[in-house]
């Protein structure tokens, strides 16, 4: 990047503009990752809309699922509640809705706090190197040591159960694979000139980092994010099944299908009798993260140095 | 390969170390008061938290108090597990090879089937089998463990009554914990075959059928997109071109020379895979109430049994530690440029 007479570089001939129109014009191409956009579209849609497609009780948490009852025997799909009611009489049109709006939440805040966490620490080690540097790598190195899922039980067992600590539990297993990529990045852009033109002309280390290596490394870990989503999702989704993450009756996909475990196969004569109980809110999930890896995998393609720009 | 080999046991020493500080350090999220009620046996002895506190030492500073830990660990005390009922180290070495059973069915499956549709997936690289295999791969890699589980069991067991959930049926079980059965490994299948009881083998399978789908679908996308790219490489390599300027078969040149090479990333990515499922396969375990490692685990945890998830996390990083290392050497001895950087 080199700045012609002192003036500023116009926005479209900067590095990582031309990097992202580009990303933009292979997306256009490949129709799987259309695809992945226009489900994680109508996802954001019903987030967005959710107090209008289910209105909640007024004077409520929108986020616990009302109930009709008491009875523990799953109620099929009718007028009012076209999805049914699940074990508990909670009614699942609704818990699906406002679940899209927990799923959103868990895998934006999780991912993005992880990447944050990853920027800094990843940065400051590669800039600083030396002690700093060794310590951040052998600290990732026993994160790395655990199967995710199995670390992230046990902190949540420690901290105590419910989304938030399963949202912190998530951050604290997830950040150091972001740190390790920002950290590979920043070592080699640490070595291209205009960096030693900026320490030459005395620019502050902040400044350095901020304005001169940042931009220029944090592509590829902002990819490695969206790829993330999906299973980030899952993972949260399966705590949640297991009973350590979203309390009863709280509008999350993972905790709804947790309450049809008792409902799988119904009664001899029709076994499939609570089918809407575990296929509407699983349907939710999995095409919510399909969605996220459809478009995390056309990402992956459409970077990879190896075969891009053929 | 001697050096190589002693530089990266030395370096995995760290790391183990810092395992034990991390778990030792969740362990310290728990306040004194909440520690000592692990040692309660008997309620009278609630009265007196103080003494307790005092006698097993846990207002100590915390080099003192992890020191202890550790020579505990050394010999093998991880506590007392509630929801098994039994020692915690004793609870992995009961659980443990129901988790291997279905780990030792489900990885060569997923292994075989990713390579295949890997393989063919690059063989026919943006053409219709290629988009069709990555398609299906995406596919499985979103479905959710758990309700993958859920729908199988609804729609093959609810519907047949075939492959039912659970790890052996009532009669195979009870036989199985005769005196007229010898469990040589614990592992269902293997002993049924050292016993001559094929009965035993057959009910063990039907049980496993359903956990080994969900596994094999769920994990086959990560092998298959590893051989893609790992053989979309290879073929480009110049001995490929060598082979076929050679004049050999191109059924020849693909299967020697290409398929070969790829398959190292491969080997190294099921060894990983293996580790990581062997240390708890929480999820599908415990969908098909499959009483194994990660059955236990989350039932543990849902019971708030401390001792017995702190124990499963340390055995599982251990174990993925470990595992790590074998793959590593493997890898520097198949290929030498990684031994001598």
């Amino acid at each position: 990047m080199q700045k012609v007479e002192g003036k500023k570089i116009p926005l479209s001939e900067r590095a990582w503009v031309k990097e992202l129109k580009f990303t933009i014009k292979r997306i256009k191409q490949s129709p799987l990752s259309i695809a992945g956009i226009i489900i994680i579209a109508f996802f954001t849609i019903i987030a967005i809309f959710a107090p209008y497609i289910a209105p909640p009780p007024p004077g409520r948490d929108p986020y616990m699922i009302p109930r009709y009852g008491y009875k523990p025997i799953p109620q099929p799909p009718s007028k009012d509640h076209p999805f049914g009611l699940t074990e508990g009489q909670y009614d699942i049109f609704y818990g699906v809705i406002w679940g899209t709006r927990t799923a959103f939440r868990v895998g934006l805040w999780v991912v993005g706090a992880s990447l944050l966490i990853g920027i800094i620490v990843g940065g400051i080690s590669a800039y600083y190197g030396g002690i700093i540097d060794e310590i951040m790598m052998r600290f990732t190195d026993i994160i790395f040591a655990f199967p995710g899922l199995i670390l992230a039980m046990a902190l949540v067992t420690a901290l105590g159960r419910g989304l938030d600590n399963v949202m912190l539990a998530l951050v604290l297993v997830g950040w150091p694979s972001y740190a390790r990529v920002v950290r590979g990045e920043f070592l080699r852009v640490k070595q291209e000139d205009f960096v030693e033109a900026a320490k030459a002309i005395g620019c502050s280390d902040l400044r350095i980092i901020v304005r001169h290596i940042l931009p220029n490394a944090i592509y590829p870990v902002l990819i490695m994010a969206s790829l993330d989503i999906g299973s980030i999702v899952i993972i949260a989704a399966a705590l949640s099944f297991l009973g350590l993450g979203a309390p009863l009756g709280y509008a999350d996909w993972g905790q709804m299908i947790a309450l049809s475990r008792n409902w799988i196969v119904g009664p001899p004569t029709n076994p499939l009798l609570y089918w809407y109980t575990y296929i509407i809110p699983g349907f939710f999930l999995f095409l919510f993260v399909l969605g996220w890896n459809l478009l995390g995998d056309a990402f992956r393609d459409i970077l990879d140095p190896m075969i891009r720009r053929r | 390969m001697r050096n190589y080999v002693i530089r990266r046991l030395l370096l995995a020493i760290p790391t183990l170390i810092g395992l034990t500080l991390l778990i030792f350090s969740l362990t310290q999220l728990f306040d004194p008061v909440e520690r000592a009620s692990l040692y309660i046996r008997d309620p009278r002895q609630a009265r007196n938290v103080e003494g307790i506190i005092e006698k097993y030492g846990l207002n100590d500073p915390l080099y003192v108090q992890y020191a202890r830990w550790l020579g505990a660990l050394l010999e093998g005390n991880l506590g007392w597990s509630k929801s098994a009922n039994m020692k915690v180290l004793d609870a992995i070495f009961t659980f443990f090879p129901a988790t291997l059973e279905l780990v030792m069915f489900s990885v060569p499956l997923t292994v075989i089937i990713g390579i295949y549709l890997g393989r063919l997936s690059a063989l026919h690289k943006d053409r219709f089998l290629d988009h069709l295999t990555r398609v299906i791969a995406i596919v499985g890699w979103s479905l959710p463990s758990f309700w993958l589980g859920i729908v199988l069991m609804a729609v093959v067991y609810g519907q047949t009554g075939l492959f039912p959930p659970g790890r052996l049926s009532v009669d195979a079980s009870n036989f199985v914990h005769s005196p007229n059965f010898i469990r040589y490994t614990g592992v269902n299948t293997i002993d049924a075959i050292l016993n001559g009881q094929w009965w035993i083998f057959f009910d063990a399978l039907q049980h496993i059928v359903l956990p080994t789908i969900t596994l094999t679908t769920i994990n086959v996308a990560l092998i298959m997109r590893v051989m893609r790219s790992s053989m979309l490489e290879s073929l480009s390599k110049t001995y490929v071109l060598a082979a076929r300027a050679k004049g050999l078969d191109e059924k020849e040149v693909i299967n020697k020379h290409a398929t070969r090479t790829a398959l190292i990333p491969v080997i190294t990515l099921a060894g990983i895979l293996f580790a990581s499922l062997l240390s708890g396969v929480v999820i599908t375990e415990t969908v098909f109430n499959y009483t194994g490692l990660g059955y236990w685990a989350a039932h543990a945890a849902t019971q708030l049994d401390f001792p017995a998830v702190l124990g499963f996390a340390l055995f599982s990083g251990i174990l993925f530690l470990g595992a790590n290392l074998v793959v590593d050497i493997l890898y520097a001895y198949i290929d030498p440029r990684i031994r001598l950087t």
